[in-house]
């Protein structure tokens, strides 16, 4: 038996795929990633319309998808994160139908349970044999983990594996294995490895993130949780990848190990468990080639797919057994709700990828920020997009000061006696419209663009289109 | 009186608007090396117009002015005066005309509200040879920096991170600012990364006698400040000290004696002090 | 106050602006190009201070084109103050 189709359009005819239907991708290569762009433009030839693409992420490299809404072909987005000119045509109003923006755990929730129903999966696959098995470790486009592409594999109707290394049966390791793939095209290039780097994976020499993450890691220390077996999870930005190895400077320190990191991993977590740091890392994607490297050699580099790490439908996901977890936010507000979708003139550029899971699962969330960026002030009476709800954020610190979310009354005493510079969340706000003024709010119209669904599929807020951006 | 000073580039608005916070007691805005030429005008503009609106909350603000041989050095102090920081550095302090002469500038370009302290920066061999006239000669003067790269340039010496090749600048500055009622704050070190040799060149510092140490990088404030800051046991001893000549005064005893040893002014005085760096102003705490 | 020739000051650093000025002729007045990061929130407060400034130096004609990088006010005034130093 033989599951390799002649050609691209091959394997989609294979798959009846029909006008209306939807189809699925997985985000482990990037903004270097090919088979996107290759599937909808296949499909474009073959004069399929109105299919709706549940990418669990996009990119800028994705601008071409907007010649297929012009066109026709694609009639519905659901992502998890979206950035690059496809997310500001979106903002723009390029789509009748609002874009659905889930998080990373509750993307594979709304799979299992149904409530997206994936006709036709691709899976870009670095590397597979002619039945199916595939891996994200070997092979010329190798990206690591292929945490988000399992949930679609286990539950599309049709599953199509894009490969650009086929190799002899049977492949090993196996990562998605032949039990669940219809068919297998092998293409040129799946895409360039590269372009997987994400955010920043060198520790910032700016001066503001180090006060920011030495604050965060005293925070880390006042409630406790700094001790042996502490798991943890660091967003790959500045402030946050920062915190990281503040955080890694109090563990040598105090000759603590932890239990796991986790999260998108970055060489940074790599060293850490190489140094004996951390025993394991929990992979749901990799952030940089080093981290493909590791997942690779290290058995103790887990790969586990997006429900392990963040369905809050399953009996059990990984964000529940975090400690801690620091991230990042455009927006944060004064009930501690925080927008990491639009920016601050409202335009998409983001989404929550794992902010709100990891937010409600870990025992201490912190966001990190700048009370300033550019000027603007990060703390606002509302956030443009509310994504993760502010009951599971616990402190916000800035450089100039740290705020506790006043439910967590203990935290708070504990950051006091730490001797923390402990506010309250207005005079923070205060603070920032103090040095930068009040910024003029930005107006929307009533054209609802968005859709932001919480992991538990209530819907949490709508994006709009802002006033003024007919471009 | 600063434990730490950080430099802080006087031409960058995001380092200048954020340099409260960097977690120093004392800003020195620089004009000087870290300004390149055909920017010192913009850096004095810039410096003056955050000084006038920039909360620096309870840090100290100094601005570092270009030496008296730069061809713009009275504009510097014309254009800061106006933003009335707490002192200027002089860099390159050698003689007191030199200090007079700066001193003579400040008082043609202050409002005359107040006086703007003036803080030499002993960094050349006839510096450190003529520090103690040069503490002596102002009024403004109540603080004193060594720096040390532009010194061991000036002797001809090789900088290294140990320093035996500035031990005696280090220690005869020290002993004139002691003589002269003045605060010494030891040379940075320059090594942005090495906090280890931070550590190791602090603790020299400190146990010379200096008061305080200026600094290149924020990160490096923190563990300057740990060190100079009173350890749990000179902290303990002292409240004892200061608890047992209470005790005395009460009972009328003339003199005293804590463990086996008698307590004398200069004791007093430096528990007094140990107190005071602790944050624990008059002692009274029991 | 005349501005006689181009001048430019500041930077494209964050939390800076570049500031570039060009002489005009008597009564041809101020033409402001303002070109910020933060347009929406502080366009009209950038505005405000740059006219400000020019008009506290007394000058009446020149063509001004910002670009801003985030600047908080006092910087803006300080940049605009420095390029007006260097044209006249």
């Amino acid at each position: 038996m033989n599951k390799v189709a002649a050609s691209l359009r091959k394997a989609i005819e294979l798959s009846e795929l029909k006008d209306g239907m939807t189809i699925s991708f997985h985000h482990h290569l990037r903004n270097g990633d090919y088979v996107v762009n290759m599937v909808l433009d296949e499909i474009s030839k073959m004069g399929i319309r109105d299919i709706n693409v549940a990418a669990s992420s996009l990119f800028p490299v994705h601008e071409s998808l907007i010649q297929n809404i012009k066109d026709g072909v694609i009639i519905g987005l659901d992502v998890n994160y979206m950035s690059g000119p496809l997310a500001r045509a979106v903002s723009h109003g390029i789509l009748d139908k609002p874009v659905t923006f889930r998080s990373h755990g509750g993307r594979p929730r709304a799979i299992h349970e149904g409530s997206l129903k994936i006709d036709v999966a691709f899976i870009a696959a670095p590397s597979s044999d002619a039945m199916g098995n595939i891996n994200g470790v070997e092979g010329p486009s190798a990206c690591g983990s292929l945490g988000y592409a399992i949930p679609d594999a286990l539950c599309a109707k049709k599953v199509i594996a894009v490969t650009d290394y086929l190799v002899p049966y049977p492949n090993s390791p196996i990562s998605i294995d032949q039990t669940l793939v219809d068919w297998v095209v092998k293409v040129d290039s799946i895409g360039d490895p590269s372009g997987i780097v994400s955010g920043t994976t060198r520790v910032t020499k700016d001066p503001i993130g180090h006060i920011i993450a030495g604050y965060a890691a005293e925070v880390i220390q006042a409630s406790g949780l700094l001790k042996e077996g502490i798991s943890f999870q660091t967003g790959a930005g500045g402030a946050s990848l920062a915190t990281a190895f503040h955080l890694k400077e109090k563990m040598i320190a105090k000759g603590i190990k932890g239990s796991f990191g986790m999260g998108g991993i970055t060489g940074f977590f790599v060293d850490m468990l190489e140094e004996g740091l951390v025993e394991k890392l929990i992979d749901v994607q990799c952030f940089d080639l080093d981290a493909v490297k590791s997942i690779k050699n290290n058995p103790d580099h887990v790969e586990v797919s997006g429900s392990f790490y963040a369905n809050p439908g399953v009996k059990g996901c990984a964000v529940d057994n975090l400690d801690v977890v620091v991230l990042g936010a455009t927006e944060i507000d004064t009930q501690f709700n925080v927008n990491v979708l639009t920016d601050s003139n409202g335009i998409i550029m983001g989404g929550s990828g794992g902010h709100s899971d990891t937010a409600a699962g870990a025992k201490l969330t912190i966001i990190v920020a700048n009370l300033l960026r550019s000027r603007l002030p990060i703390v606002l009476d509302k956030v443009i997009t509310k994504v993760t709800p502010g009951d599971t954020v616990d402190v916000l610190v800035t450089e100039r000061g740290v705020a506790v979310n006043p439910q967590r009354k203990e935290l708070m005493d504990s950051l006091k006696d730490a001797k923390l510079p402990v506010m309250d969340i207005e005079e923070l706000k205060a603070a920032a419209e103090k040095i930068a003024g009040k910024p003029r709010e930005i107006s929307f119209t009533d054209q609802v663009v968005g859709i932001v669904e919480y992991r538990d599929g209530s819907i949490i807020d709508k994006i709009y289109k802002p006033t003024g951006s007919e471009r | 009186m600063p434990t730490t000073m950080i430099f802080v580039p006087g031409n960058n608005p995001a380092m200048v608007q954020n340099a409260g916070i960097l977690g120093a007691d004392s800003i020195i805005f620089d004009l000087e090396d870290a300004v390149s030429p055909d920017e010192k005008d913009a850096a004095r503009i810039l410096v003056r117009n955050a000084l006038r609106s920039v909360d620096y909350g309870s840090c100290e603000r100094t601005v570092r002015i270009n030496s008296v041989d730069h061809p713009k050095w009275k504009e510097d102090i014309a254009e800061i005066a106006k933003g009335n920081p707490d002192s200027i550095v002089l860099p390159k302090a050698q003689r007191m005309e030199t200090v007079e002469m700066v001193q003579g500038a400040l008082e043609e370009a202050e409002d005359g509200q107040r006086s703007i302290g003036i803080i030499p920066l002993i960094e050349t061999a006839e510096g450190v040879e003529r520090v103690f006239e040069i503490l002596c000669c102002s009024p403004r003067i109540k603080t004193v920096i060594f720096g040390a790269e532009d010194y061991t340039a000036d002797i001809g010496a090789k900088r290294t991170k140990e320093g035996s090749e500035i031990l005696y600048a280090r220690c005869r500055i020290l002993n004139a600012a002691v003589a002269a009622g003045v605060e010494a704050i030891d040379t940075p070190f320059t090594d942005v990364n090495d906090m280890e040799g931070l550590k190791e060149d602090v603790k020299v510092a400190k146990s010379l006698g200096f008061r305080g140490k200026a600094l290149i990088s924020p990160r490096h404030c923190k563990i300057a400040m740990e060190i100079f800051a009173p350890s749990g046991e000179e902290i303990e001893y002292a409240l004892k000290v200061i608890k047992t000549i209470n005790q005395a005064e009460k009972e009328g005893k003339g003199v005293v004696a804590l463990d086996g040893k008698m307590i004398d002014a200069p004791i007093v005085a430096r528990a007094r002090k140990v107190l005071k760096l602790a944050g624990m102003e008059g002692g009274n705490h029991e | 106050m005349k501005i006689l020739r181009q001048t430019r000051a500041g930077s494209l650093e964050s939390n800076d602006l570049m500031v570039v000025m060009k002489p005009l002729g008597d009564r041809e007045g101020i033409k402001l190009e303002i070109n910020s990061i933060v347009q929406n929130q502080y366009g009209d407060r950038i505005r405000e201070v740059v006219t400000e400034v020019l008009k506290r130096n007394g000058i009446m004609d020149a063509y001004i084109m910002i670009q801003d990088r985030g600047a908080l006010d006092c910087t803006i005034k300080a940049r605009v103050e420095t390029a007006i130093k260097r044209g006249l």
